[in-house]
C-alpha cells in the first residue's frame, strides 16, 4: 500500500515549498493583483521555468524532465498554497496534458520543447458565453482550417502565445492548436475577472490560421479528457489554498482577543477550524485517488478525477470563506490576503466548469458501474 | 502511487486467503440469523478460536500474550480478506479494540497473562464501564464510587450506575471507571478496575432505545466487592488509564453501516419522482449522492492512508479521527433522504415497508447514536481542534473544584 507521496516526492515537494516561500511571497501575488498593466509575474514565471517545472511530466526527448504525474501534483500542491501569480494551470496542467495526449509526433516536437524551455504559454478556449458549456451548442466554426468566432473567457488568453480552441467542423466537434502570437486574425481582448492574479481575456478569431489536434469530429471526448485530466492538477491546487487557510485562519486565531481571551479558545471558531480540517482530508484523499489514477490509466480516471474536483471545489471554497470569517472584520479589507484565497478559489472552482458539472459526470459514473 | 502490497505483505495476504479458503466455507455466513443472538455467539466464538489456533487473532498484538507480533497493516489486510466472505461478529470489538489493549498497557504480567489469551481466543468477552447518565461527554464526571471495605481486605465496594453499555448481557469482564476519591477535582479522584460481571450486586438492564431496540445496557452496581488486585494502574490515575481506551476506541468505533449511497441509488432508479419520471433523475437528489459519494469514497480512501503509514512502520497522522464525524451524519442524512424520496409512503414501517426501506429505517434511527457513541460529533471536533490543530482546550469551571462540590443539575 502506497497510497502518498514517495519520499522521493516528499523531498521534492519540501523544496518546492522552500523555493516558493522565497520566490514567490505574497507580496508577488499581490504586485499581480494591484497592477492593471501586469497580468502575471515574470521573474516568478521565469523562475519555475529554470526549475523545470512545466517540463515535470515531458518527457525528455522533448525537453522535459520525463518526470510522472505524480511528482506534478505535489508541485501543484505547492503552488496552490502560495496563489502563484503565473499561467502555470493553463499551460501545464491543460494546454501541455493535451499536446500529450493528442499531438502527432511533430506537433509534439514543436511545442513541448517550448513549454519546457518556458517559450510557450498555452490556454483553452472552450466557452462562448453564460451558463454551462453545451458542446452542440458551440457556434466557433472552422472553415478551410480557418477559424471563426468567440471565446469568452479564456483564462490567461491575452498572454498565451498557443491556444487550444474547441470548435465545429464538417465532423463535428474538434480541437484545434492556435498560434496566437503569430497567426493573422486573432484579436485578444483583456477582461478584468474576478480573480485578478489570473488574467483572462475574450479572444476573437477572424478566419485565424489553426491545425487540429487529434483525431475529426472527436473534440467531445477529447474535451472530457482534457478536463479530467486538469481536474486532479487543480485539486491539488485547491488542496494547497484550502491548507493554507485553515493554517491562517489558525494562526489569526491564536492571537485575536476577544471577551478577555483569544478566539481560538471558543468552541464556535475551534469547531469551525474543525470543520475545514475534515473538509480539507476528505480533499485531498480524492486528491492522491486522482493522482493515481492519472498514472494508471484512463478507465477509473473520470470518476476519480470528478470526485477530486467535486472536493477540491468544496473544501476550498468552505476554508477561503470560513478564514475569511475567522477574522471579522479585518478580513474584509483589501490589505489582508484572506480575500486573494477567495478569489483563486473561485476561479479554481469555476475555470474547469462549475461544481454542479462534475457532480453530474460522478453519478453517471456511478450509474454506469451500479447497473442492476 | 499504488495500492500494492509489499513483498512481505503479499506474502502475508496470501497466506491469509489459503488460510481463509480452506476455513471459512464451512459455515454458510449468509444463512446465519443475525436475530438470534445465543447462536451468533457460539458461531463467533468457535470462529474466533479458529483463528486464534491458525495465529489469525489479534494479529498485532505482542507474541508474548499471544499476539502475531505483526504490523497493524497485516492486522487490516486479514480484515479486508475476512470481510471478503461477510464475517462480521460484533462480540469481541470492544474487548479487543479497547479493553484488552488497555489492559496490556497497563495491567501486571499477572493480569495479562489471565486474560489475554481467552479474549483472544473469543472464549471470554469484555465490555466497557464508563458512560454514566450524569456523564456522558464528561465521563470523567462519573460517580459510581469504589470505597474501601472496613473490613482490613483492601478490598473495594462499587456502588453505583453505567449505562450504553454494549453487550453488557453477554460479557464476561468489564472495565469499569470508578470515582474512589470524590474530595479532589474530578479528573484525580478517578480509578479503573476490571471486574467479573457475575460478581454479586451487579443487574444488567436493557435500554428501551429511542428507535425501539434495546442494543445497549445499564448496568447497576450494589455493594459488588472487588479486590485491590482488579485495581487497573495506581488509585487516582483513572482517567490516564482511560485515555488509552478512550483513544483505541476513536478507532474502533464502528464506521457507519447499511444503506449508503448505493442503496439510495439503487431506490432512487425504481422510485417515481416528479412526473412520474425515476426519482434518479432528479437533478437535486443526483447532487446529493455525489457529495454522499465523496464522503463515503473519502473515509475509504483516508483509511488508506492511515494503512499506508502503518505499512511505512510510521505512525498514522491525524487524519483517522475524521472518519465517525463524516459517516455517521452521512448515515442519518442518507436514510432521511431515501425516506422523503419514498413520499408519502415513507411512514410504512416494518414488514408493510419492504427489508429495504428498513434498512433505511433502521439507519434514520441509529444515525443517532452513531453520532453520539464513542465521542460526539462535537466532542471530537474538540479533540481534533485542540490536538490536531493545537487549539487551547476548553476554559473548565470545574478544574479545580472538589468533585463533591461541583454543581450538577440533571
Amino acid at each position: 500500500m502506497n497510497f502518498d507521496f514517495s519520499d522521493d516526492q516528499k523531498f521534492l515537494k519540501r523544496e518546492a515549498r522552500k523555493f516558493l516561500e522565497a520566490a514567490c511571497p505574497i507580496a508577488t501575488t499581490r504586485s499581480v493583483l494591484d497592477s492593471r498593466d501586469k497580468p502575471f509575474d515574470e521573474p516568478l514565471w521565469r523562475k519555475v521555468v529554470e526549475m523545470g517545472w512545466t517540463g515535470t511530466v515531458i518527457p525528455e526527448k522533448w525537453g522535459g524532465s520525463g518526470l510522472g504525474h505524480t511528482d506534478l501534483c505535489a508541485i501543484a500542491e505547492e503552488l496552490g498554497r502560495v496563489i502563484a501569480p503565473i499561467p502555470f494551470a493553463s499551460t501545464v496542467y491543460v494546454f501541455a496534458e493535451a499536446i500529450l495526449a493528442f499531438g502527432e509526433d511533430r506537433q509534439c516536437e514543436r511545442l513541448l520543447p517550448a513549454i519546457a524551455a518556458g517559450e510557450a504559454i498555452g490556454c483553452l478556449a472552450v466557452g462562448e458565453g453564460r451558463g454551462r458549456l453545451a458542446c452542440d451548442a458551440m457556434t466557433t466554426r472552422v472553415e478551410d482550417e480557418r477559424l471563426h468566432g468567440a471565446k469568452i473567457p479564456v483564462t490567461d488568453g491575452d498572454i498565451a502565445t498557443h491556444a487550444i480552441v474547441a470548435a465545429r467542423d464538417d465532423a463535428g466537434l474538434g480541437l484545434f492548436v492556435v498560434d496566437l502570437a503569430t497567426a493573422e486574425g486573432v484579436r485578444r481582448e483583456p477582461i478584468e475577472s474576478l480573480d485578478p492574479t489570473r488574467s483572462a481575456a475574450r479572444i476573437v478569431f477572424e478566419g485565424a490560421e489553426c491545425e487540429r489536434l487529434g483525431a475529426a469530429g472527436e473534440g467531445k471526448a477529447q474535451l472530457d479528457t482534457v478536463m479530467n485530466r486538469a481536474a486532479v492538477l487543480f485539486a491539488f491546487e485547491q488542496l494547497g489554498g484550502a491548507d493554507r487557510c485553515l493554517e491562517t485562519a489558525r494562526e489569526y486565531a491564536l492571537e485575536r482577543y476577544a471577551f478577555g481571551r483569544v478566539i481560538a479558545s471558543y468552541q464556535a471558531i475551534k469547531h469551525k477550524l474543525a470543520d475545514i480540517y475534515v473538509k480539507n482530508e476528505l480533499a485531498r484523499s480524492h486528491a492522491y485517488y486522482g493522482a493515481w489514477a492519472l498514472g494508471a490509466g484512463e478507465s477509473n480516471l473520470p470518476l476519480a478525477a470528478a470526485a477530486a474536483r467535486v472536493a477540491g471545489i468544496q473544501s476550498y471554497d468552505f476554508a477561503a470563506k470560513e478564514n475569511l470569517q475567522t477574522h471579522g472584520g479585518i478580513g474584509f479589507t483589501w490589505e489582508v490576503d484572506c480575500h486573494l484565497h477567495l478569489r483563486r478559489s473561485r476561479q479554481l472552482a469555476l475555470a474547469l466548469g462549475g461544481i454542479s458539472n462534475w457532480r453530474e459526470q460522478l453519478v453517471q459514473e456511478l450509474e454506469a458501474r451500479n447497473q442492476h | 502511487m499504488d495500492f500494492n502490497d509489499s513483498p512481505e505483505e503479499a506474502e502475508f495476504r496470501a497466506r491469509a486467503r489459503a488460510w481463509l479458503a480452506a476455513n471459512a466455507p464451512e459455515v454458510n455466513w449468509a444463512q446465519l440469523d443475525q436475530s438470534d443472538e445465543p447462536a451468533m455467539k457460539a458461531a463467533g466464538q468457535a470462529w474466533q478460536a479458529r483463528k486464534a489456533d491458525a495465529g489469525f487473532a489479534c494479529i498485532s498484538w505482542p507474541r508474548e500474550w499471544g499476539g502475531g507480533g505483526e504490523s497493524p497493516v497485516m492486522q487490516a489486510i486479514f480484515d479486508e480478506e475476512e470481510g471478503a466472505y461477510g464475517i462480521a461478529f460484533r462480540f469481541f470489538g470492544i474487548g479487543l479494540g479497547m479493553c484488552l489493549p488497555t489492559l496490556m498497557a497497563v495491567g501486571d504480567a499477572q493480569t495479562c497473562k489471565r486474560f489475554v489469551g481467552p479474549a483472544l481466543r473469543g472464549d471470554e468477552i469484555w465490555c466497557q464501564l464508563f458512560s454514566e447518565p450524569g456523564a456522558g461527554s464528561d465521563v470523567a464526571a462519573s460517580r459510581t464510587r469504589a470505597v474501601r471495605a472496613n473490613d482490613g481486605s483492601g478490598d473495594w465496594i462499587v456502588n453505583g450506575q453505567k449505562v450504553w453499555t454494549s453487550g453488557a448481557h453477554y460479557s464476561d469482564y468489564g472495565l469499569l471507571l470508578a470515582r474512589t476519591d470524590p474530595d479532589v477535582p474530578k479528573h484525580k479522584g478517578l480509578t479503573m478496575f476490571w471486574l467479573d460481571m457475575r460478581s454479586p450486586g451487579i443487574e444488567v438492564r436493557p435500554i428501551h432505545q429511542a428507535s425501539g431496540d434495546s442494543e445497549f445496557n445499564e448496568v447497576f452496581f450494589a455493594d459488588v466487592r472487588i479486590r485491590d488486585c482488579q485495581r487497573l494502574g495506581e488509585i487516582g490515575e483513572g482517567w490516564k488509564v482511560a485515555l488509552i481506551t478512550l483513544m483505541n476506541e476513536r478507532l474502533a468505533v464502528g464506521m457507519g453501516s447499511g444503506p449508503g449511497w448505493r442503496e439510495l441509488l439503487a431506490l432512487a432508479r425504481e422510485l417515481p419522482g416528479a412526473d412520474g419520471r425515476p426519482a434518479v433523475e432528479d437533478q437535486a437528489l443526483r447532487e446529493k449522492l455525489a457529495d454522499w459519494y465523496v464522503g463515503a469514497e473519502g473515509i475509504r480512501l483516508t483509511r488508506l492512508r492511515v494503512m499506508t503509514a502503518l505499512s511505512r512502520g510510521q505512525a498514522p497522522g491525524p487524519e483517522a479521527s475524521i472518519g465517525k464525524i463524516v459517516s455517521a451524519r452521512q448515515m442519518q442524512d442518507v436514510a432521511t433522504e431515501a425516506l422523503d424520496r419514498l413520499d408519502q409512503f415513507g411512514i410504512v414501517a416494518g414488514e408493510a415497508g419492504g427489508a429495504d426501506i428498513a434498512a433505511f429505517d433502521y439507519n434514520f434511527f441509529f444515525g443517532g447514536a452513531l453520532r453520539i457513541a464513542g465521542g460526539s460529533d462535537e466532542i471530537l471536533k474538540n479533540i481534533i481542534a485542540e490536538r490536531v490543530l493545537g487549539l487551547p482546550a476548553d476554559i473548565r469551571v470545574d478544574r479545580d473544584v472538589a468533585f463533591k462540590d461541583i454543581p450538577r443539575g440533571r
